[in-house]
């Protein structure tokens, strides 16, 4: 548990202690390059295919984002910290938190010579909202003004009337309503610019594209389903510069081969050791590993459309349920320290994150408080005692069938009702009962930052007829409370009133927040400068060999 | 001869429309919208996914969906896979892999288990019949993938004489131990079969005629004794290419080589139809050939088999 009391200093005093000394946040001795190290090394990481052409508005998922995060520079990008630094944006203005100005920085290029500008961003942008280029990721432009035009189906509006080209360096843009983090998202993989030719193919562009990031393809760098080979882009003069000679991506179809390689040295880099790992790696691998909590939690959604779960007696029926599971044994038991136990919906590692917020109470193990609770929900609405609860989950990737087995018996010991764990056989199967409103009980969800911001784990998700709303819990009350932290002139008055919203979710819980994630990475004895960003991610640029 | 193997080709036509239909159709009646499952847990944009529904045809009719995918097989042009590639170009790259991996396989499994057999069934109750009886009982009982990580993690991390895992290229010297272990089952299973086939054969008339006649034991063996028991040996291999190249899933995953199994099981998961299908169609065919080359070298080892019709 090395690095998990950094989450909370996230203050301005880490990042100058940061840029000062040297070192990242994680202790072993990564950060700038004065800590030296061999930068000739190609290091050698595991990955996974990429889903979709590697577009940076199609790419929606680790495999590519990873690659997409490393061979373009948008205009900023996130600090091991999660802070914002810019790299192609010179400013960025928006007193109202609705109008913004921003401006680029000159001469900026990518790989293949084309210049940068303030055009450049607005048709990537445009292109990735409309909806006739079905990029997946299009919906991260919802904010701005025209994006409703452009995105609805068999639209041929092809632009985004908030964006307008001022000069080659400046450009405008005018948000729906305002939204003080906005610029908080500009580090995600969908606000990159691409060039010209990738609007013109993007296929052909999606098998070898062309950025302007820290590192770029090598000739014939895609080897589907074989590897990823990047090499560092010499012209790149952002604050990610590469400390190596190229990172290639081996890809897995397994985490336990990948964890074999790694323990022979045929792979410097794993970036998430295998579950059935977790036991033995700390002796395998001695002090080449990492243990560090980042932007990502997991949960269980109830859905409130099912009538056992609505109303009243739902509500104290959820919060029995989560005083019924004990966060810490099963952090401690299945997941040996690999995650933290929840005390919010966010994530520590963030800017405005509280421990204590009032309600966190309500994810504290206490079993006399849950029986008494399921017992006056029971007083309001009978509960069937044939009836089963059942908490689902996909069985083909992830690895959560041995805590959703723990929390069902844990379930079942305090509260003596009937639980049960419901496996989905594939992802697809569980999304699309989750999308079309047909679960039948509970379901195992979660959520990766996008962004490092508080917001990014409350409004998509918990937000009335939010995109990822699974529970569809509507509450206009907490609507208003997220706005108002939207509306805040200031990051820390809006984390505030985030936090605020987290109350009233904290009351209601439409989810269960169970725990934090905590990236548990290893490396050979080859590579050195190990350190993960506040996303759970290598911070590749940096590791050097020894 | 020709009329026979005519005769064999246009039963493939058949069995290729009835492999694909049957194929597709499961792969169609698959749950969950592959669409939907492609935004992950993000919001799901429905003037996205309805374009990409009608690029991949998900909005139409089964029937539509088979009779499109088969105009694409008539036209050469499979298709393409959700990351936008043609799949007759994804099949390009999996399928030397996995044939390499399953013809090696074969060669280790033929060549070993036709000689351990050949050697136990000659010296039927000593040491070394018992030793591999034993030995092969042990390895048909333990599942492949339990044996495929001891080896791995015996030889490939301890010792270190192979990688663990294939390199990107997966060369024939990569491949070595992947291919052990997937041909390990079947390599028990042919030295038994040829055990029993040469008792058998051994206590026939027309070797003990052979003997009588003053033949050198060698030729003995290797023209009465082995020529005769290879032919059901002949035909369990025939069989086994096949199921190989199927069934190396297992080892592909353990040992992380882009075959034919890892896309398959990616394709399936992700209900890309049309993928599936085509990697599916290639095996059968590839069966089937196997097969049909297995039915031809009966009368290579048999001149009484005749093909006339």
């Amino acid at each position: 548990m090395r690095f998990s009391r950094t989450s909370k200093a996230l203050g301005l005093a880490a990042i100058a202690a940061l840029a000062l000394s040297g070192c990242g946040a994680g202790g072993t001795a990564a950060g700038s390059g004065t800590t030296g190290g061999d930068t000739s090394k190609v290091i050698l990481v595991d990955g996974s295919e990429p889903q979709r052409p590697l577009m940076p508005a199609d790419t929606n998922e680790v495999g590519g984002g990873k690659i997409m995060q490393m061979m373009f520079s948008g205009l900023v990008s996130y600090d091991p910290n999660g802070k914002p630094v810019n790299e192609l944006a010179e400013s960025i203005e928006g007193k109202d938190g609705q109008n913004f100005t921003i401006k680029i920085k000159k001469d900026q290029k990518f790989t293949n010579g084309e210049v940068i500008t303030a055009k450049t961003f607005v048709d990537s942008w445009n292109f990735g909202a409309a909806a006739k280029n079905a990029q997946l990721s299009g919906s991260f432009f919802e904010s701005i003004k025209g994006y409703d035009e452009a995105s609805a189906e068999g639209s041929t509006v092809d632009t985004m009337s908030g964006l307008k080209v001022v000069d080659d360096q400046t450009f405008t843009v005018e948000l729906k309503q305002p939204e003080s983090d906005w610029p908080l998202r500009l580090g995600y993989t969908a606000f990159v610019p691409v060039p010209s030719g990738a609007l013109a193919d993007p296929k052909g562009f999606g098998e070898k594209p062309v950025g302007n990031g820290p590192y770029k393809m090598a000739d014939g760098g895609w080897q589907h389903n074989v590897q990823i080979q990047l090499v560092p882009n010499p012209e790149y003069n952002g604050a990610r510069k590469a400390k190596n000679a190229g990172v290639t991506f081996k890809i897995f179809q397994n985490d336990d081969a990948a964890y074999q390689d790694l323990l022979s040295n045929n792979l410097d880099v794993l970036q998430t050791i295998p579950t059935s790992a977790l036991k033995n790696f700390k002796s395998d691998l001695g002090d080449r590993t990492i243990n560090k909590p980042y932007a990502g939690n997991q949960t269980i959604a109830i859905p409130e459309y099912l009538p056992e779960w609505s109303g009243e007696a739902g509500k104290l029926r959820r919060q029995a349920l989560s005083m019924a599971i004990n966060r810490d044994e099963i952090t401690k038991v299945i997941f040996s320290g690999a995650r933290q136990p929840a005390k919010d919906f966010t994530a520590p590692v963030l800017d405005g994150y509280s421990d204590s917020i009032p309600g966190s109470e309500n994810l504290k193990f206490d079993a006399t408080k849950a029986k008494e609770a399921w017992a006056k929900a029971d007083a309001i609405q009978k509960w069937d005692s044939n009836e089963t609860f059942t908490i689902a989950y996909n069985a083909d990737k992830g690895g959560h069938k041995a805590w959703v087995e723990a929390v069902v018996n844990q379930l079942k010991n305090t509260l003596g009702i009937k639980v049960e764990g419901k496996p989905y056989a594939t992802f697809k199967e569980a999304r699309n009962d989750a999308t079309a409103k047909t679960l039948t009980g509970s379901i195992r969800a979660g959520w990766q930052a996008d962004y490092p911001s508080l917001y990014n784990f409350l409004g998509p998700i918990y937000k009335t007829g939010a995109g990822s709303n699974d529970a569809k819990y509507a509450n206009p009350e907490f609507d208003k409370a997220v706005s108002d932290g939207l509306n805040a002139s200031t990051v820390a008055d809006g984390n505030k009133a985030m936090n605020k919203a987290q109350e009233i979710l904290l009351q209601d819980l439409p989810a269960i927040p169970l725990w934090y994630q905590v990236a548990q990475g290893g490396w050979s004895d080859k590579v050195t400068n190990v350190d993960y960003g506040w996303d759970g991610v290598p911070l590749y640029y940096n590791i050097t060999g020894k | 001869m020709t009329t026979y193997i005519l005769k064999r080709f246009l039963q493939l036509i058949p069995v290729f429309l009835g492999a694909t239909l049957l194929v597709y159709f499961l792969v169609f009646s698959l749950p969950g919208d592959p669409i939907v499952a492609l935004f992950g847990d993000k919001p799901v944009n429905e003037a996205v996914a309805s374009q990409l529904r009608a690029q991949y045809h998900l909005d139409q009719p089964f029937w539509v969906q088979y009779l499109l995918y088969l105009k694409s097989i008539f036209t050469f042009d499979l298709g393409q896979d959700f990351s936008g590639r043609p799949i007759a170009a994804v099949l390009g790259e999996v399928f030397p892999v996995t044939a390499r991996l399953a013809i090696m396989a074969l060669i280790f499994e033929a060549f070993f288990g036709i000689l351990f057999g050949l050697i136990a069934g000659l010296r039927k109750g000593k040491l070394f019949d018992a030793t591999v009886l034993v030995a092969s009982l042990i390895v048909i009982g333990i599942p492949i993938f339990v044996l495929g990580f001891l080896l791995q993690y015996f030889i490939g991390v301890q010792l270190g004489w192979a990688k663990p895992t294939v390199s990107s290229a997966a060369t024939v010297q990569d491949l070595i131990l992947p291919a052990i272990v997937l041909g390990l089952g079947s390599f028990a299973y042919v030295l038994r079969l040829t055990r029993t086939s040469v008792l058998e054969n051994m206590s026939a008339d027309y070797v003990r005629t052979a003997s009588a006649k003053g033949l050198s034991r060698f030729k003995v063996v290797r023209v009465h004794i082995l020529r005769n028991s290879l032919i059901p040996v002949i035909t369990f291999l025939g069989a086994d290419l096949g199921a190989l190249m199927g069934g190396a899933i297992v080892t592909e995953g353990i040992f992380n080589i882009p075959g034919v199994g890892n896309r398959l099981y990616r394709a399936v998961l992700s209900g890309e139809g049309p993928t599936v299908v085509s990697i599916v169609t290639v095996l059968v065919l590839i069966y089937c050939l196997s097969n049909l080359l297995v039915d031809l070298l009966y009368a290579w080892l048999d001149p009484r088999i005749r093909y006339d019709s």
